[in-house]
């Protein structure tokens, strides 16, 4: 049998059961043990030299019970974690049309540039004056991001999706208690189609979560929304474009009869890479939108993380943002804690007939980051008959003109921010890359990338959808198409199992059974990353699967996958009796214990 | 553009093929007048080398930690970073995979977390460890949170060594949920008394060793009063290579062990990612947050790894979840976890004897500066100075000389009373030179 680039693809009377090999390997597919079953407790692969002789000074906390870390030689290490990247599917491996998660090209100009000592190597406690690079790369991102959203705030820090969610409702939950309504206005709504993270986050603060029903269209509809309004209502969690793949059209409806009874719109805004460009979430009256940067944005997903999701935040939520915050100081004013101004300083300094010169900074009056803002301060303190001694750092009159605002007693403006949520601030890892994307991108390159991945979608929609079943009819998608599995009705094969036999057919499955509000969901997402030859390929292997299926081939699905590095795996063995560690064998243990 | 591979001529057919005649056709449900007609007030696309430009110009803004004597510490370190391991993590399988939610094609990523979660499990001296938090501060709220529901009790009693930007983020956190938090005053040389603090109502108390002024703490205590009046005691760290000499907050007697593990294998990087460590007993798991590895054997009775225990997770539990938390620092577990087999226990156990010397030079040769008093008795590599005027200016002073002192404690305590302390760390990195070079500095900054 001939795949469709003219290779050879059959197994039949397969090499892999005819020909089983002793170590269990299968030429380029290689096993490997655990860490514990090859390092040894005695060997490391760092060379580093025992320090001279000292006395500790631990206060009597040495340890006393050994770690059990067995170590492995350079060489060691680079084999065994190399062997392990080979059991994974990337996507540099393959298409990886995994919906609501936009695994799209992470460019490695990104990775690059993120590992510049300036921002790799530079600690967040570092003075601000060290940093002014970074704080300007900060800047600069929350320039694009409120301008792509047209929205007016951003806080950066938050680490996740589900963490911007958590920071855009404490948000929410801040401006509630400002009205002196924390007591009353405790509910919030979220459509029963939303991600988990959604009532899950709602409930980590208190909120009571309610839902609101779906319908068969797949939209949310204001009839639905309006019944469920009222003084308890806090907010409504909307994910637009939504989880179904498809735009609500209703948004800046809801948001407005939110807004009419008090109550905020939170966008969950995972499906951001849709409408680049194309729409800004604040003309439809959001409040509160995460923007997940390893979706949108190109960030990795390093097999899980670390990802970013800042918050843009409206008019009326942006005062409660949490801190830290960069400013520029030409444009703020600061609260003082020491003397008020200059001429104060010369009341307290007097008598004294000198101050240092980290006296006068410590007014942290904006000028004074300026040559001439300085040299006006000294000339005035001198004028009085005080001399200013030690030199000012040279780097912060220099260079500062940016601020890092960690404590808001400092900071003149109306803001009351709700608290902190992250130590330091933020992802900056991946600030540094998504900058580098969306420079890369310019504006013409995001709105571009947004229609091609529309238009990806739509296309496999368009491509798919005589085989396969559309729940909500066939009408166009965003950048993610759903299907349910009616038309599996009757075959034995369930949308798991077809998820299955992608795998052997070389892809990455799409997302399974989710959303919840339709039956054996596969939310297919291509993004633009894709060629158009490549889409055809995945068009043509979905097709083959499924007319395999109809045709109730079903010994290719029930085993699927046969040729992934393993078959399918027992989870309810692995729930039911959790292994959750490496544990030495028997003897050893009990040698050990002697 | 080079990231995207369809030309005008695919563009037109695959809009034939779906049967419309042009591109906003598809975005027919955005209500009138929100579909933007003119692009975003933004520059147009970059070339690599104009992008490198920007980019660089904004790095050379900064003052790497690497360039000039660094002595930077409270919470994040400056530790070496074997190559191997940025090599590792940039591979393609790694760098560019999900969330092993398809174990038969992430068995690579299934298999390293399960090692991450033995490793920070036997390094925190602990039963079960997690696959990562997003780091130790939202770690450190999470365990408070899970402490509440293994006791049904609301009130966490936070130590005054805790990392103060980790306490705020508990305040921000639990008490956005309603809870009780009690903060002791920062506490600069370990003298507070914690355990009059713990009683029948009290659901956790926090302790942070090597805590934020650098002291060593004896958990020992607070764990059996914790465990009197049926608290848990959650065990903080901010330096995860301190384990390697410390008695492990388990086998003192922690509940839960939350910390930072930048230390290990993950670059400074002005503040993120970094991971955070989460270990508890076997007892808790179903309370605990975030993801769990376990093992399982395929259809072939092969060993395999998949993600298990899910039913606390926010994708099937949605708002009776035991935390919201789903992308995790899954990459970091990868460095940490490479950084750590390299080190294996001989190596982590020599790293963290080299620290501790060199805090101990550092703590004698800044002792015999004048006006400089040596605050921290017990530490592992960071200690407190009282100066006779306020550090943050002195600081400031010694970073125009090129020179990164360390942190005031101003900068985390504002306003309260704390201007004359300074926090000094010293890790491999620093060489007798940078030791030399500060105290010389300081010297004359103070003089
Ligand atoms: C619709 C939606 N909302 C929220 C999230 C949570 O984002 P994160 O995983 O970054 O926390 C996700 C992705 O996982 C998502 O798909």
């Amino acid at each position: 049998m001939m795949n469709r680039q003219g290779r050879p693809s059959s197994t039949e009377g397969s090499v892999l059961a005819e020909h089983p090999t002793f170590t269990g390997n299968r030429a380029l597919a290689q096993e490997e043990p655990l860490l514990f079953e090859i390092g040894r407790a005695d060997v490391t692969g760092v060379d580093l030299d025992e320090p001279e002789a000292f006395t500790p000074r631990l206060g009597g906390l040495e340890r006393t019970v050994p770690i059990g870390l067995p170590g492995l030689s350079e060489p060691e290490t680079m084999r065994h974690y190399v062997r392990l990247s080979q059991q994974n599917y990337g996507i540099d491996t393959g298409l990886f049309p995994l919906g609501s998660c936009t695994m799209k090209h992470n460019a490695r100009l990104n990775e690059k540039m993120a590992r510049l000592p300036g921002f790799g190597d530079v600690h967040p406690l570092q003075p601000v004056s060290t940093v002014q690079g970074a704080l300007e790369l900060m800047a600069e991102l929350s320039r694009y991001l409120t301008e792509l959203t047209g929205m007016p705030a951003v806080a950066l820090q938050p680490k996740a999706g589900a963490h911007g969610e958590l920071c855009g409702l404490m948000a929410i939950k801040a401006a509630i208690a400002a009205r002196g309504e924390a007591e009353t206005r405790n509910v919030v709504l979220v459509p029963e189609s939303a991600h988990g993270t959604n009532p899950a986050t709602a409930a980590l603060i208190g909120f009571k979560v309610r839902s609101v029903p779906a319908r068969d269209d797949g939209w949310v509809h204001i009839a639905d929304v309006r019944p469920l309004l009222g003084p308890d209502i806090a907010a409504i969690m909307l994910t637009n474009p939504n989880t179904c793949g498809l735009f609500e059209p209703r948004a800046k409806m809801i948001a407005d009869a939110l807004h009419e009874c008090g109550g905020y719109f939170y966008c969950d805004g995972a499906n951001f890479n849709a409408i680049v460009g194309k729409v800004r979430p604040g003309d439809l009256g959001v409040d509160a939108m995460h923007i997940n940067l390893h979706k949108t944005f190109s960030t990795p997903h390093g097999g899980g993380g670390p990802g970013a999701g800042p918050v843009v935040l409206s008019e009326r939520l942006a005062p409660y943002a949490p801190v830290p915050f960069v400013v520029d100081v030409e444009e703020v004013s600061y609260k003082d804690a020491g003397p008020a101004s200059v001429s104060a300083l010369v009341e307290a300094a007097r008598g004294r007939g000198t101050v240092t010169s980290d006296e006068v900074l410590a007014l942290r009056k904006p000028e004074l980051f300026s040559k001439d803002g300085w040299d006006a301060a000294v000339a005035e303190l001198r004028a009085a008959g005080i001399e200013v001694t030690g030199d000012p750092s040279p780097l912060v009159v220099r260079h500062s003109s940016l601020d890092l605002i960690e404590d808001a007693a400092w900071y003149d403006e109306d803001a009351q921010p709700f608290g902190r949520m992250v130590a330091f601030h933020g992802q900056m890892g991946m600030f540094v890359r998504a900058l580098a994307y969306m420079l890369s991108h310019g504006a013409d390159g995001m709105r571009q990338a947004s229609e091609d991945a529309v238009l990806g979608a739509n296309y496999i929609r368009a491509s798919l959808s005589d085989l396969m079943s559309l729940p909500f009819g066939d009408k166009p998608c965003m950048h993610e198409v759903l299907f349910d599995d009616t038309w599996l009705a009757d075959t034995g094969v369930t949308t798991l199992d077809f998820a299955k036999a992608m795998i052997d057919e070389g892809y990455h499955p799409m997302t399974m059974y989710f959303p919840l509000v339709v039956h054996g969901a596969m939310l297919i997402e291509p993004t633009e990353s894709e060629s158009k030859a490549s889409l055809d390929l995945f068009i043509a292997a979905m097709r083959d699967l499924a007319m395999a299926a109809k045709a109730k081939q079903t010994e290719r699905f029930k085993g699927a996958p046969f040729h992934a590095p393993r078959r399918r795996l027992d989870e309810t063995g692995a729930a039911r009796k959790p292994v959750l560690r490496w544990t030495p064998p028997a003897p050893v243990a009990a040698q050990a214990a002697e | 553009m080079r990231y995207l591979p369809l030309t005008e001529a695919d563009r037109a057919s695959m809009l034939a093929r779906i049967g419309v005649a042009e591109i906003d056709a598809l975005f027919a449900d955005v209500p009138d007048g929100a579909l933007l007609r003119d692009l975003p007030d933004l520059p147009r696309r970059k070339g690599e080398m104009e992008v490198e430009r920007i980019l660089g110009r904004m790095a050379a803004r900064n003052v790497a930690a690497s360039s000039v004597p660094f002595f930077v510490g409270a919470g994040a370190y400056k530790h070496h970073i074997p190559a191997t391991v940025d090599h590792v993590i940039q591979r393609s399988e790694f760098l560019t995979s999900y969330t092993p939610y398809q174990p038969e094609i992430a068995q690579g990523t299934l298999q390293y977390l399960f090692e991450f979660q033995t490793q920070v499990a036997a390094l925190t001296g602990m039963e079960v460890a997690n696959a990562s938090m997003y780091d130790g501060s939202t770690g450190t709220a999470e365990a408070v949170l899970m402490a509440h529901r293994v006791t049904r009790r609301r009130k966490a009693v936070l130590s005054g060594g805790l990392h103060a930007h980790y306490a705020e983020v508990v305040r921000t956190t639990t008490q956005m949920a309603g809870d009780e938090v009690v903060s002791l005053p920062p506490d600069v040389t370990a003298s507070e008394d914690i355990i009059a603090r713990i009683d029948d109502e009290t659901s956790c108390v926090v302790v942070q060793s090597p805590d934020v002024f650098g002291n060593l703490r004896d958990l020992r205590p607070i764990a059996a009063a914790a465990q009197k009046h049926g608290a848990l005691l959650i065990a903080v760290f901010t330096e995860a290579v301190s384990l390697g000499l410390v008695e492990s907050p388990g086998a003192q007697g922690a509940d839960i062990v939350v910390g930072e593990g930048q230390s290990i294998g993950v670059p400074l990087s002005f503040g993120g990612p970094y991971v955070g460590l989460f270990a508890t007993r076997q007892k808790y798991i179903r309370q605990m947050p975030g993801r769990l590895c376990g093992e399982t054997v395929d259809a072939e009775g092969r060993r395999g790894f998949v993600l298990t225990l899910s039913t606390r997770e926010q994708h099937i539990r949605r708002d009776k979840a035991t935390s919201n938390i789903c992308t995790n620092s899954g990459l970091c577990c990868l460095a940490f976890t490479i950084h750590m087999s390299l080190l294996g226990e001989a190596g982590l156990s020599r790293l963290a004897r080299i620290n501790h010397a060199a805090a101990i030079k550092l703590a004698d040769a800044l002792a015999a500066v004048p006006g400089v008093e040596v605050m921290t008795k017990a530490f592992f590599n960071e200690i407190t100075l009282r100066l006779p005027k306020p550090a943050a200016g002195v600081v400031e002073t010694l970073a125009g000389q090129g020179i990164l002192a360390g942190v005031p404690a101003s900068r985390l305590y504002p306003g309260q009373g704390l201007d004359d302390l300074l926090i000094v760390a010293s890790t491999e990195v620093n060489t007798d030179e940078d030791r030399a070079a500060l105290v010389t500095a300081l010297t004359g900054a103070l003089a």
